[in-house]
């Protein structure tokens, strides 16, 4: 089979869907981009960094770091688990567990979150229980996390299992033939073969836990200085007219998302091969 | 008609477009970890997912069938419902032009700035719901970049529901761009070229060769833009306005009665907005395979 290489525009239809995606492309996409540094730079650079500085939103960052430090690498253990396990072995019900899987994929953010209220909140399954023990969940950190964590479980899995799948088992066979205990093939074997992918996924998955808003602004309660992370800290200065404040905070996750991009290009372009995503087209 | 027969006995139905379900690349268990990996996958699966989910499916029903009924047929609730899936589908269907031309674009031509312009496909994943939220907003509000100029017409884009179908229209782009960019990367060349060479114009290989080949692809993207866009919640609230029967969604309507502890009504809410999400995709699903079959035939 023979494959179409673009070709520079010639004709005269050609030019006009070209004008029109990149027309489309720069309304639609990159003007929201542009008009948060507008936005966040409006009143001249002092006002910027005086809102960044501010300590509601210091201790916004820290949160953000935090919750993303706690659920990334859960959700990276979980996902290579998950990975091994889905394309090692074969076993009843793999399909439905792979469709369980990806749920919090469709499922709306704000299910995600209102799921761990009727849980844990003052009047969910748990509550009573919780509050006579004194421990809080909700309004607090565990409850961010495990909100983040929910959003964000599938990215790691999700990258390595096509990965996985296509790479097969003979070099790990060989490993165990030549004698090598599980940890010395998981970590000689297959940690080196999956290493970029992890690293995709990983950087997918860090990206949407710091920048999560619907399933954590349930949880949150929205305690300033306390449970508010960097998305929640941007609605509640919005809400307040204190639009330099909260675009100068939407500053600091826009460039959250470049890098993102930056790093996401890079790997596709550099390890391509590794990657599940780009190995089939 | 016998090489037909044979290639559908093995394949599981309703198996959609380009998935591979995952095979047991070896009958013996050589490997090891087995029980270790299975241990941690259907442990987590379950503390993080089942039993919440769990939770939600069994939270509308203390009030009994007629409690449930009751808070999904307030007027207020169809409201939403109408306007969350409403707008949704319309920023959809504009998304599957848009998308199809920005991936044809991709795909075909050769220009500069390209490789720029793929990589914005992407922005919409990337950047948090919170920041395109205020963003839109502020774009779209009578004093920003774009709704300034809509004013002096008469028209209001922020706090309207236009509002949110513009910002459904952003968040929903990448899903149609990359369905269809890679179907189309790898469109086979001599089936055009049989196309032209028995005279048809590029008009019509395009529509009528091309654009066949591509209706699984765009099904796909457009129910993946359609789910995402349903459940949106970061980037529709600040551009919505959030006006009862007017300007409010779904997902808010079941935060608000979350926030006045009205647990059962906010998860038959939730539990409602599930499932018609989930109808959705399985008569897109549906729509899919028939298309598949009528390919064959």
């Amino acid at each position: 089979m023979k494959v179409r290489a673009p070709e520079a525009p010639k004709s005269f239809p050609a030019f006009v869907l070209l004008a029109f995606a990149v027309l489309w492309m720069a309304l639609v996409i990159l003007l929201p981009l542009v008009n948060v540094l507008a936005e966040a730079f409006k009143q001249g650079v002092a006002p910027y960094l005086s809102s960044i500085v501010q300590p509601d939103a210091l201790s916004a960052i820290r949160l953000t770091l935090l919750v993303a430090a706690i659920a990334v690498p859960l959700n990276a253990v979980f996902g290579i688990a998950a990975a091994w396990c889905f394309t090692r072995f074969d076993f009843p019900l793999k399909g439905l567990l792979l469709s369980i899987l990806d749920l919090p994929f469709t499922i709306s953010p704000v299910i995600s979150g209102i799921v761990w209220v009727l849980l844990f909140g003052a009047h969910g399954w748990f509550g009573a229980f919780l509050q006579a023990n004194d421990i809080k969940i909700i309004y607090a950190l565990p409850g961010l996390v495990i909100a983040t964590i929910l959003v964000t479980l599938p990215f790691v899995a999700r990258e390595l299992i096509p990965l996985m799948q296509d790479q097969g088992t003979d070099e790990e066979i060989a490993a165990v033939t030549l004698g090598a205990s599980g940890w010395d093939v998981f970590f000689r074997v297959t940690l080196p073969n999956i290493k970029w992918a992890l690293t995709y996924g990983v950087l997918l998955c860090t990206a949407r836990a710091m920048g999560e808003f619907g399933a954590v602004s349930v949880v949150s309660g929205h305690i300033r200085g306390l449970t508010n992370t960097l998305p929640l800290h941007i609605e509640v200065l919005y809400n307040e007219y204190d639009s330099v404040g909260a675009f100068a905070a939407a500053t600091l996750l826009a460039g959250l998302a470049l890098v993102t991009l930056v790093l996401k290009s890079l790997l596709e372009w550099r390890f391509a091969d590794e990657l599940a995503a780009h190995r089939r087209h | 008609m016998t090489t037909d027969a044979t290639r559908d006995a093995g394949a599981p139905p309703f198996v959609t477009e380009g998935y591979k379900p995952p095979k047991a690349t070896h009958k013996a268990r050589v490997l090891p970890g087995f029980r270790l990996s299975l241990g941690i996958t259907i442990t987590y699966l379950s503390l993080i997912v089942l039993i919440p989910l769990a939770a939600l499916l069994a939270r509308p029903w203390e009030h009994g069938l007629d409690g449930v009924w009751q808070a999904i047929s307030d007027p207020r609730v169809v409201a939403s419902l109408r306007l969350t899936f409403g707008t949704a589908f319309a920023a959809a269907v504009v998304n599957l032009f848009a998308g199809l031309v920005v991936a044809w674009v991709l795909t075909r031509y050769e220009f500069p700035g390209k490789s720029l312009l793929d990589a914005l496909v992407d922005l919409p994943f990337a950047l948090p719901t919170a920041v395109a939220g205020v963003s839109l907003c502020s774009m779209y509000a009578a004093n920003g970049w774009i709704g300034s100029l809509f004013a002096p017409l008469g028209i209001k884009i922020a706090y309207t529901p236009l509002g949110i179908f513009v910002a459904l229209i952003f968040v929903g782009l990448p899903f149609i761009v990359r369905s269809v960019q890679p179907v189309l990367a790898e469109f086979d060349a001599e089936v055009e070229e049989a196309a032209q060479t028995l005279g048809a114009s590029p008009m019509q290989t395009a529509i009528r060769v091309i654009l066949p080949s591509l209706l699984p692809a765009l099904l796909t993207g457009f129910s993946l833009a359609f789910a995402r866009a349903v459940g949106e919640y970061g980037s529709v609230i600040f551009i919505a306005g959030n006006m009862p029967f007017v300007s409010e969604i779904t997902p808010l309507l079941i935060v608000i009665k979350l926030e006045e502890f009205d647990y059962a009504g906010a998860a038959a809410v939730a539990v409602a907005m599930l499932a018609l999400s989930f109808l959705s995709l399985l008569v897109i699903n549906g729509i899919q395979l028939l298309l598949s079959k009528r390919g064959r035939a």
